[in-house]
């Protein structure tokens, strides 16, 4: 194993995984602790304030924006976050909503710095070669990967979470026709305009069941609960994954059984 | 109708489904093939969006530049504050147009209309209808839009909406075509119609694409030649134009020009492109005789000054509403403004006002607009604005600020966010049949008509975090996090 770049990281969990996927933050710190990194978890963290900020609830927004600046400002370890959206607000979302406030402003640019999404901080931040990540995995199985819009779009990561998937020995891993377009989640919207909402998973899950996978993996755990969501009820056996549970499962020993 | 009706009728309407679906797929194939054969491609994008940053600063200077320019070369400027000022100013030259008709033409005054969405965005059509002119839009889509009664449903291509098949029906309804897919067919039964507009109008009305300020020129980008035919058949031409549209130098027009038709209609370069420079000079064989410029203000100076000035960019393109994937669901109706998709949803709060603020809530942030916009608007970040602005005018429903009140009281703390974790554990599970919830009570069922919801965690992230930290200080070691009652 190569030195890594860092020796400490610090986990921002994201409130929907530690509240219904705490599994996926597990394994997330599996994933991180196996190339030796040393995981820790800031136990005042709650939630980034994404819904309240893509809802328009600014001063809401702003107040849980400057708890988790101050979450995360106790140690200068980076800042991982398994969800591109919920990265993306750290890094973009932040700033936007503090651009009035010259010294949180500042704060806010500071944490930006070194706050990676899960996949991105593997890739980039640590620079590693995907089989360095996989060194030992195996998993048969056929997956697709949908590339979510805000890890896209919002921080610009491209190809790190297939690269990783891609370099899993066993895993077969099919193109997901338009898998830059958007699987309709958007948080409130999917609530707000749910009919629309519906409409856009239809052509998601249209997509997911041609390329014929088995899974569906993807960086954000809110896109995949609306995708699982939409699966389940149209009685299919596809399931979706976050990436962290695929990478963790692959390494782990017995790897076909005990998915979780 | 409300904006949600109109959501619903769009979403059931299966001819538009079929149109949309269409129009996505060829259009985003369409534009991605022609940029990846532009040199440099993102760096004309940088320079578009410079020359339009540019423009907007020293808008002022620009205009009256562009207005002397005119002039001098002929042309007459008539400066419109609103709506009303720029269709008084067109009837009035309508009207007079058709005094100067030969004797023993009578008849109300005939308008030849060129492509044009500020006249969409002023309502010139009802106002010619109601001082009794007859205006016939020559642009093919708009023209069929008009037969139909209805309005544009898209920036560049108006009858979007339509197959050819419900073309064809309307042609053959209207001029007794015999049924046919045949789009050369149906051209020739729009033109023949078309040529008598554009040899007895009085004037020609046109929109602009950019005007250039060192030249006072006025650009036309157009593929059915209809646009030249209006602005150099009838002995008056009309420019109607937003103030917005310009550019600083012909050099600055020329990186536009490379952005614009690839963007529209993944073309290198449309059919046509008209460089309109005054009105027939003496030595000159045609043009019309009066060249009239129409600038409109209509709520852009005062946007230019506000936090959604950067809509004021936008060279309408329309690239935004093909990879929209909330326009490819509902159109353009839907949004019940002259201009809708992700771009509309933010020009049409920022010229019209807070009505319009709802619009910004149809969208999922997903930035496909951002990132095709030729010249880079962040309009995810300006629909997050307009959503500041409807919260703060008060315009959310009561559900909405009761969830997102209890949400920030939840988030407030971490005693009450693990209460609330608790609760939401206890409750979910309640409502679950192996481990899935089909059904939640209004206004969740949103939610729940199409997906289902999973359970909230008995132990959470944090509870797994605390009980593996105390085993490690009991002097248990373990690697990985201990994988105990997991679900899903």
């Amino acid at each position: 194993m190569p030195a890594l770049k860092f020796t400490k990281v610090q986990l921002f969990v994201t409130c929907i995984v530690d509240s219904l996927f705490p599994e996926v933050g597990e394994a997330t710190v599996a994933v991180l602790e196996r190339l030796g990194l040393e995981v820790e978890f800031p136990e005042a963290q709650i939630c980034c304030g994404q819904p309240g900020y893509n809802a328009g609830f600014r001063a809401d927004a702003r107040r849980l924006a400057l708890h988790t600046l101050d979450v995360f400002e106790a140690s200068p370890a980076p800042v991982i976050v398994p969800s591109g959206s919920c990265a993306a607000m750290l890094v973009h979302g932040f700033a936007d909503l503090l651009q009035d406030d010259p010294a949180n402003l500042a704060r806010a640019q500071a944490l930006a710095a070194r706050t990676y999404e899960f996949s991105q901080f593997l890739i980039d931040g640590l620079g590693l070669d995907p089989a360095t990540v996989t060194a030992g995995a195996h998993l048969a199985e056929k997956v697709t990967f949908h590339t979510s819009c805000h890890l896209l779009r919002g921080l610009g990561v491209q190809e790190a979470g297939q690269r990783l998937l891609g370099a899993v020995p066993g895993i077969e891993l099919v193109p997901l026709p338009g898998a830059d377009q958007c699987c309709g989640f958007g948080g409130l919207f999917s609530v707000k305009h749910g009919n629309i909402s519906s409409a856009m998973l239809d052509n998601k899950l249209a997509a997911v069941r041609a390329t014929g996978a088995s899974t569906v993996v993807a960086c954000d755990m809110s896109c995949l609960m609306h995708m699982q969501g939409g699966l389940t009820r149209d009685g299919s056996a596809v399931s979706c994954r976050h990436l962290a549970s695929v990478l963790a499962e692959a390494a782990a020993p017995a790897a076909s059984e005990a998915r979780p | 109708m409300t904006f949600q009706t109109r959501i619903d009728k769009a979403l059931h309407n299966e001819t538009l489904q079929i149109a949309l679906d269409r129009n996505a797929e060829r259009r985003i194939a369409g534009r991605n093939q022609v940029f990846a054969d532009l040199p440099d491609a993102e760096m004309v994008r940088d320079r578009g969006r410079a020359i339009r940053i540019e423009t907007l600063a020293h808008l002022d200077r620009y205009l009256e530049q562009f207005a002397a320019n005119v002039e001098a070369r002929g042309g007459q400027v008539h400066w419109a504050a609103d709506a009303t000022e720029a269709r008084e100013i067109i009837l009035r030259l309508a009207r007079e147009s058709a005094a100067r008709r030969p004797a023993g033409q009578a008849g109300p005054p005939i308008i030849a209309k060129g492509k044009s969405m500020v006249s969409e965005e002023i309502g010139l059509n009802h106002a010619f209808e109601a001082a009794g002119m007859t205006a016939i839009e020559t642009d093919l889509g708009e023209f069929i839009v008009q037969l139909r009664g209805e309005t544009p449903s898209h920036l560049i291509t108006p009858a979007v909406h339509l197959r050819r098949e419900d073309v064809s029906d309307l042609f053959h309804e209207r001029f007794g075509m015999p049924p046919t897919l045949d789009v050369t067919q149906m051209t020739a039964v729009a033109r023949t119609e078309l040529r008598r507009a554009f040899f007895t109008a009085d004037l020609g009305l046109s929109g602009v694409n950019f005007g250039v300020a060192e030249t006072g020129t006025i650009t036309l980008v157009t593929n059915e030649g209809n646009g030249r035919l209006c602005t150099s058949v009838p002995r008056v031409h009309v420019a109607l134009m937003g103030i917005e549209r310009l550019v600083p130098t012909l050099v600055d027009l020329e990186v536009m020009m490379r952005l614009l038709p690839r963007s529209a209609t993944a073309q290198k370069l449309t059919s046509y492109v008209s460089m309109l420079n005054g009105p027939r000079r003496p030595d000159e064989p045609d043009g019309a005789e009066e060249l009239h410029v129409v600038l409109l203000d209509n709520g852009r100076s005062r946007a230019l000054g506000g936090d959604l000035a950067e809509s004021l960019m936008c060279i309408r393109c329309g690239a935004c509403l093909n990879v929209c994937p909330v326009f490819r669901e509902i159109g353009g109706h839907a949004y019940g403004s002259v201009y809708g998709g992700p771009i509309g949803s933010v020009v049409s709060t920022a010229l019209f006002g807070t009505e319009f603020n709802e619009l910004a809530n149809a969208s999922t942030l997903c930035g496909a607009c951002k990132d095709i916009c030729p010249v880079r608007i962040d309009i995810p970040t300006m629909l997050l604005t307009v959503r500041g602005r409807y919260v703060d005018s008060g315009q959310p429903p009561a559900w909405l600020k009761v969830g997102i009140a209890g949400w920030a009281w939840t988030m407030g703390g971490t005693v009450r966010y693990r209460l609330a974790q608790r609760l939401a554990a206890l409750g979910t599970r309640l409502l679950a049949r192996n481990g899935r919830i089909r059904s939640l009570p209004p206004p969740l069922d949103a939610w729940t008509k199409r997906r289902d919801f999973p359970t909230f965690a008995g132990q959470t992230f944090k509870d797994r975090w605390r009980r593996r930290q105390a085993a490690e200080n009991a002097g248990k070691t373990g690697g990985a996090a201990p994988a105990s009652d997991n679900k899903a």
